[in-house]
């Protein structure tokens, strides 16, 4: 009876506050050791495709990679030129510079979580600088935003999850709103007008509202708009552009303007 | 000395509970994963069952926290159930060690529903879960597993004298 009552208690506290953080942390660095033995098998594998890879394709990969980065070079130095056009125009109009983010990759960890939720393992904690609520990006776009923070090992919240809801903008018109998760690997976006001008293949790209995701980062692509006339919104339907399930590496974001004061989870979620 | 020869061989207990949960973390295909079975309850049950005196509610507790952290769940969502478990486990544990074991899998099974309906419920009032998710799944593999997985803790039990 005790027990149930010690339950109910840690999980009102747990959901509503954010008391019980420092338990957590602390039996997350228990949990750390059966993390780390269920993902052994996982990167052995993969160092031994690794170490085992013939010299062919060795050699094929790394001529693609040469390719790619001298492409990826010379993209760049025009970005060069342009930020740089960038920060003069943006003194001239006088508004707030944009500082460089900092990034850290991390890399995932094997380990099947909590079915019917869209959650992953980093490996990265509290030790590299990790903080609740930071975002989380690939190589195509925001992936989602870390949850809870270990010593050694974090648990993020993707996109996808039934918790989760960031605030986009459609990047043809400007027009705001917010995105949720469906649970499905899809994500929907909630309270825009039927009358709104948004259609099918637009880009949502974040709108940085909210302080918490930088501004600018590409979402998902409107896949499906259903407008009823006898509903005030339109039901849409959007598909993350971040490869959320076949992601190996991921990138912790530091936002220029970070919020001064970070109480979990209750910006970037869906209050309720 | 009387204390030491009466609590023998808890270190296969702590084997069979971490390996359980090595089990339960442990990555899958997408069509497996709902058919995972409980397997940290299961050997709770065990234990419950076969040591009373020594694994108990407060295992059950102790177990569903640390389940809690390491499925990035809400603290307590397993807690409740898993110390619900074993408290019907320790109500019932004289008449299941003696009952067949079809029998025991079926009181097993419905332990285990009761355990995943309790941690749905939970999820969907706390808006964190689908209401979609399968719940009888895990209880119907952990069913077909039980009987095998309860000789080879039995063996277990025997050959580390657990007392």
């Amino acid at each position: 009876m005790l027990c149930v009552v010690l339950s109910l208690l840690l999980m009102v506290l747990d959901h509503r506050y954010t008391y019980v953080e420092g338990i957590r942390s602390t039996l997350s660095a228990v949990v750390y050791p059966i993390r780390f033995l269920v993902d052994l098998p996982v990167e052995g594998g993969r160092w031994l495709s690794e170490t085992l890879a013939t010299r062919s394709r060795l050699l094929a990969e790394n001529k693609a990679l040469r390719r790619e980065n001298l492409m990826l070079r010379s993209r760049f130095q025009k970005f060069a030129s342009l930020s740089q056009e960038n920060r003069r125009l943006r003194a001239l109009l006088d508004s707030a510079q944009r500082v460089g983010e900092r990034v850290l990759l991390a890399d995932l960890m094997a380990a099947d979580l909590e079915p019917g939720r869209q959650q992953i393992v980093l490996d990265k904690g509290s030790r590299d600088g990790v903080y609740p609520g930071q975002p989380l990006v690939d190589d195509n776009g925001v992936m989602g935003q870390i949850r809870h923070v270990g010593p050694f090992s974090s648990t993020a919240l993707l996109l996808t999850d039934p918790a989760h809801a960031i605030p986009v903008q459609v990047n043809r018109t400007g027009l705001r709103a917010i995105a949720a998760g469906t649970g499905e690997g899809l994500l929907k976006v909630d309270y825009v007008p039927v009358s709104a001008d948004i259609r099918e293949g637009d880009q949502l790209i974040s709108s940085g509202l909210g302080g918490r995701f930088p501004a600018g980062y590409p979402v998902a692509v409107v896949t499906a708009v259903s407008r009823d006339t006898g509903e005030a919104y339109a039901r849409i339907v959007a598909r993350p552009n971040a490869r959320l399930q076949l992601a190996q590496h991921v990138l912790l974001v530091w936002p220029e303007v970070k919020p001064d004061h970070v109480d979990a989870l209750t910006l970037g979620e869906k209050s309720r | 000395m009387n204390h030491l020869q009466r609590h023998q061989g808890g270190w296969a207990i702590a084997l069979s509970l971490f390996v359980a949960l090595l089990l339960a973390a442990m990555p899958m295909p997408d069509w497996a994963a709902s058919w995972r079975p409980e397997w940290v309850a299961m050997v709770l049950i065990y234990w419950c069952m076969a040591m009373p005196g020594r694994v108990g509610i407060w295992t059950g507790w102790m177990l569903g926290l640390v389940l809690d952290v390491l499925q990035g769940g809400l603290l307590g969502q397993h807690s409740i159930g898993l110390s619900l478990v074993a408290f019907i486990t320790l109500g019932l544990h004289k008449r299941l060690r003696v009952s067949p074991l079809l029998q025991q899998a079926l009181a097993v099974a419905l332990m285990l529903v009761l355990y995943r309906l309790i941690w749905l419920w939970i999820g969907v009032v706390t808006g964190q879960q689908a209401e979609r998710s399968l719940v009888w799944l895990p209880a119907l593999s952990s069913m077909l597993l039980w009987p095998w997985l309860f000789i080879l803790l039995r063996d277990l039990r025997r050959r580390a004298s657990v007392r």
